[in-house]
């Protein structure tokens, strides 16, 4: 059989800077007809410059240096575009990251669909649009097909984007990160669409993510790429079950699983940065982090080897890592140290409420017309006590975010009333007083924009001692670096010196460094990459436990949240829907939300088994929120009339939990099963 | 759609109020007696006061500049004190005039400047690219005056194609004129002609780079259809306002081409109202040229509108 993509010794330099950069170094694969290919590996790996190679359309910058790319038995390099253009529009396609980016804004979707049939005539042109709506199971394709990108959903576009790919009816196809951009409820309904056509049509397909857990659920084969390297490939079985890369392993062990927490499992992080492809290791790139290093691994570079009919390994050690003689993997983190609980309160919201106005026309204006105003956070109350985290989760529109910036005091009005330690917090961070400012800090989602540029590590690190505590001492400055494991010398490093999980280390050192009570961490690992994910999250337990402080943890990553609470607030537009201890929270009764959230997480697990339970439609605009419980219009267990009229009740089970809906626990414990089943890791 | 057409009309509306009013202040603190210019050195202090009592001078400013206003909507434009003549019918004529020349400017540098910077954009960073670029700028840093005078000297004189004298008399129509037309259109279209390409330039580099773009190639489509159909819609949106910015400057802002070719527009009538402190003249000519840039700027929102869903679709 002819394989769908072939390709050899691949490499792929970059020129631009002062040398060429190896991005992709000899890199090969194969992918047979019906076959889906996983392709692995973070931010510098390559991954996403070899799919771009594959597609042969590499940015200007980028040479093909070597080897041989053939799709269907056809080579590709050497080939000119005017004889790649066909090829792209029968052999290859690709569904890209960002649907709405990869749509052109000022044509109707339906023009998009069609224009690649050439020869078609208008009405035809429309009957095709329509069909290849249908084909990726849009409810209203004549109305998609009229619409421009921006009216309709994210996961609508990615829906787009996949018919678009499709309807060349390739032979292979590329897809990039399709999901990454879509909520989860969103992400799982699209997945299901992906594996069911893929299914359907057999096509062979190359897909490129980073999220692990994707690739468990879709991948037939997969290859692991670190820094420009390929280090791993094998069927998903063998690698998911029996990795014989250090790295392999460590990527593997670096992201909790849902369901499990940090009183249970130790993560096992994978310390050091990814290197950079200017400068990358010269023997074996994965040696600088590598747990089971010997000295020949820093001479030369390891050969690609069988590890059987079908997998390679490039690794000096995986026979013994086979045999069992060595373990490759991280060692774990240490278990946090048993503090007494206290019952103190460290932050207590009650009734909380936030609104943004919206602006008003001049007409609305002149016409004295009230503010309209959107309600982004409504009736949210919650605990959180001393030294303890409380985690919480939502999609987009949740109002995670607001109230977040409510709570440091970024919003201009918000009823309700928020105590930290006992003592009511001005609503607006101007009216709070040095102490209030110390004994509450934030981490932001992205470092970069917490960081100044222009200041040092040090000056950024002793300005908030300096500030709230009163200290200027190096020394101490020294002291906050160590805490979050960076050596002194950065202190006269700039962020632009530093990799990205290192700038989330300085932002998390300089907030502790006013000895908070609490911390805010707004998505504090979602813009890191996976391997440095798991160290950051080590830190910020670590930390809590040494200083007793308190953690408001936000996210959309329900395993994360899980992994690092005591207790998991669940967040939709903008009201809590669930409150739980984190140990209940995998188990029934659930709040149908919680039970769809669960069920459409792509488990860790290529064994593991999971109830599907699937939203309709788009969250709703918070412009006009639902009536009754916000959640009535997507929800799979509405029982009628009650959930549109009436506000649900608080119902709380024995263990704890909180639930709001107007099922009774009781019930919704009988008719709910265990969503989703995973073998536990040691 | 239709409430942002309502909307930007409403702008409209109030920018020529507002655009007005300064227009009226501005000519009132000009220094000179009316009353004075109008009688000339020698008149008597009683005549100077009955002329100005006619006048309405020596009523409040709000007063005057509502009845100016009201007599400006209602086409009654008042009589130059230079010519002793109704102010319309001569504005009218030189605004003719003006938008003929401009017809045909536009008619140049729009065609042949997107097209360069089309070009140029596709090529970006290439020799094409660089030649383009180089030679529009170097055409955009001459004075008008210097073009105009290398442009007669080589197409009126040597080759004798087109008349170095570009007075029109009034009543012309477009076709008698159009031979006058082309040399002066041609000075003010190499003006523009930078403007218009470097903005398209920039507008086609920006969008090439989009991943929308890289979704058309990658269907397969041939480079003209990713071209015309995909990038060039969304690279021109920059472009329409600077077009329209040009409209504005060839109707009232002429001057230097105007006079080097002789050419009977706004721009000079404006130039030989300033001259006589002719204030009806000016309030007037100026106030063509507000219109004018107006509704320039109107046409092109509106015409941004179309292109653009978002706007169109709020
Ligand atoms: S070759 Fe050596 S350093 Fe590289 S992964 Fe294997 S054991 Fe570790
Ligand atoms: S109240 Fe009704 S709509 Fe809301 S979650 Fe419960 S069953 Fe669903």
């Amino acid at each position: 059989m002819i394989p769908a993509l072939s390709v050899e010794d691949l490499t792929v330099k970059y020129r631009n800077g002062p040398g060429p950069v190896t991005a992709v170094r000899e890199v090969s694969l194969e992918i047979q007809p019906g076959e889906v290919h996983g392709l692995v590996g973070e931010s510098g790996s390559g991954k996403t410059t070899l799919a771009l190679a594959v597609m042969r359309h590499l940015p200007e910058q980028a040479v093909i240096t070597s080897g041989s790319i053939r799709v269907d038995g056809q080579e590709l390099i050497g080939l000119s575009p005017e004889r790649l253009r066909p090829i792209w529009g029968s052999q290859i396609a690709m569904v890209p990251q960002d649907p709405l980016s990869a749509l052109n804004p000022t044509l109707r979707i339906g023009k998009q669909l069609s224009e690649r049939f050439e020869a078609l005539s208008r009405s035809d042109a429309r009957d095709k649009a329509i069909e290849l709506l249908e084909m990726v199971q849009i409810a209203d394709p004549a109305r998609v097909a009229r619409s421009y990108p921006h009216q309709i959903s994210g996961g609508m576009q990615q829906r787009v984007m996949i018919a678009m790919a499709l309807s060349a009816e390739p032979k292979l196809l590329i897809l990039d990160e399709p999901t990454t951009g879509l909520d989860s409820t969103t992400e799982a309904v699209v997945l299901d669409l992906i594996r069911e056509l893929m299914r359907a049509r057999q096509t062979a397909t190359l897909y490129v993510s980073h999220s692990l857990g994707v690739i468990a659920q879709f991948a037939d084969r997969l290859t692991v790429l670190y820094a420009s390297e390929l280090v791993e490939h094998g069927s998903k079985m063998d690698l998911f079950e029996n990795p014989l890369h250090p790295y392999t392993c460590g990527l593997l062990d670096s992201v909790p699983r849902l369901g499990e927490n940090k009183r249970e499992i130790q993560l096992r992080s994978i310390e050091g940065r990814i290197p950079s492809l200017e400068d990358l290791p010269s023997a074996c790139v994965f040696a600088p982090r590598c747990p089971v290093v010997i000295d020949i691994c820093q001479e030369t570079r390891p050969a690609l080897e069988g590890a059987g009919a079908t997998r390679q390994v490039r690794c000096y050690r995986w026979e013994e890592t086979r045999a069992g003689e060595i373990d490759p993997r991280q060692p774990p983190a240490p278990p946090p140290l048993e503090r007494p609980t206290i019952a103190e309160t460290a932050l207590q919201i009650e009734n909380l409420e936030v609104r943004y106005d919206q602006p008003r026309s001049l007409a609305e204006w002149l016409r004295r017309s009230p503010r309209q105003s959107v309600r982004a956070v409504d009736n949210v109350r919650l605990t959180i006590r001393k030294g303890e985290t409380l985690g919480l989760v939502g999609e987009s529109g949740s109002g995670k975010t607001s109230l977040a910036q409510a709570v440091v005091g970024l919003v201009d009005s918000a009823e309700g009333r928020v105590e930290l330690f006992g003592a009511e917090l001005p609503t607006q961070i101007k009216h709070r007083d040095r102490e209030t400012l110390s004994r509450l800090q934030m981490v932001m989602q992205n470092p970069d924009e917490a960081l100044n540029p222009y200041l040092t590590v040090g000056q950024s690190l002793s300005r908030p001692l300096a500030l709230l505590r009163g200290i200027h001492s190096e020394e101490e400055v020294r002291r906050l670096l160590e805490g979050v494991r960076l050596p002194p010398e950065y202190a006269d490093r700039y962020p632009a010196q530093l990799s990205a999980g290192e700038k989330q280390r300085v932002a998390i050192a300089r907030a502790f460094a006013a000895m908070p009570g609490l911390v805010l961490l707004d998505e504090p690992v979602s813009s890191l990459d996976v391997s440095v994910q798991a160290s950051i999250l080590n830190l910020l337990n670590r930390l809590q436990t040494e200083h007793g402080t308190s953690l408001l943890l936000i996210s959309h990553d329900i395993s994360v949240v899980g992994y690092m609470s005591e207790t998991v607030g669940v967040l939709y537009l903008g009201q809590l829907m669930e409150l739980a201890p984190s140990e209940n929270l995998f188990d029934p009764p659930y709040h149908p939300y919680t039970e769809a959230l669960l069920s459409a997480i792509p488990l860790l697990d290529p064994k593991a088994t999971q109830e599907r339970v699937r939203l309709r439609g788009g969250i709703p605009s918070s412009l006009e929120p639902p009536s009754g419980c916000p959640f009535h219009t997507r929800c799979p267990r509405f029982i009628g009339d009650i959930c549109i009229e009436q506000t649900p009740p608080w119902q709380e089970d024995k263990t704890g939990k909180r639930i709001f809906c107007h099922i009774p626990v009781s019930d919704l414990r009988r008719e709910q099963g265990q969503v989703f089943a995973m073998r536990k890791r040691e | 759609m239709p409430r942002y057409v309502l909307r930007r009309l409403g702008f409209l509306l109030l920018t020529l109020l507002l655009t007005s009013s300064i227009i009226f202040a501005i000519t009132q603190v000009l220094p000179g007696d009316v009353a004075r210019v109008i009688l000339g050195r020698e008149a008597g202090e009683a005549a100077l006061n009955s002329l100005r009592e006619e006048l309405g001078l020596n009523d409040p400013l709000p007063v005057q500049y509502l009845r100016w206003l009201g007599n400006f909507v209602q086409g009654d434009w008042g009589e130059s004190f230079s010519t002793r003549t109704e102010v319309r019918p001569l504005v009218q004529q030189r605004l003719g005039n003006s938008l003929m020349l401009a017809a045909v400017t536009l008619g140049i540098a729009v065609p042949v400047g997107i097209a360069l910077g089309v070009i140029a954009g596709l090529n970006e960073n290439t020799w094409v690219d660089s030649v383009v670029n180089v030679s529009a700028l170097s055409v955009v840093g001459l004075p008008e005056f210097v073009t105009g005078i290398l442009l007669i000297e080589i197409f009126a004189f040597r080759l004798g194609f087109f008349p170095a004298n570009s007075s029109i008399r009034p009543g012309t129509n477009f076709v008698e004129a159009l031979p006058m037309l082309i040399l002066p259109a041609l000075t003010a279209s190499l003006v523009l002609l930078g403007y218009i390409s470097r903005m398209t330039r920039v507008g086609v580099i920006g969008e090439i780079s989009k991943p929308y773009v890289r979704t058309a190639r990658l269907k397969g489509l041939s480079r003209w259809s990713v071209t015309y159909r995909h990038v060039l819609r969304n690279a021109l949106m920059p472009t329409i306002t600077v077009i329209a910015i040009s409209f504005g400057w060839l109707i009232s802002g002429l001057i230097v081409v105007e006079n080097v070719y002789n050419y009977p527009g706004l721009g000079r009538l404006m130039l030989f109202a300033i001259d006589r402190r002719d204030l009806p003249l000016l309030q007037a000519v100026a106030m063509l040229a507000v219109l004018a840039f107006a509704f320039a700027n109107l046409a092109a929102d509106l015409f941004y509108a179309y292109l653009n869903p978002k706007i169109r679709l709020q």
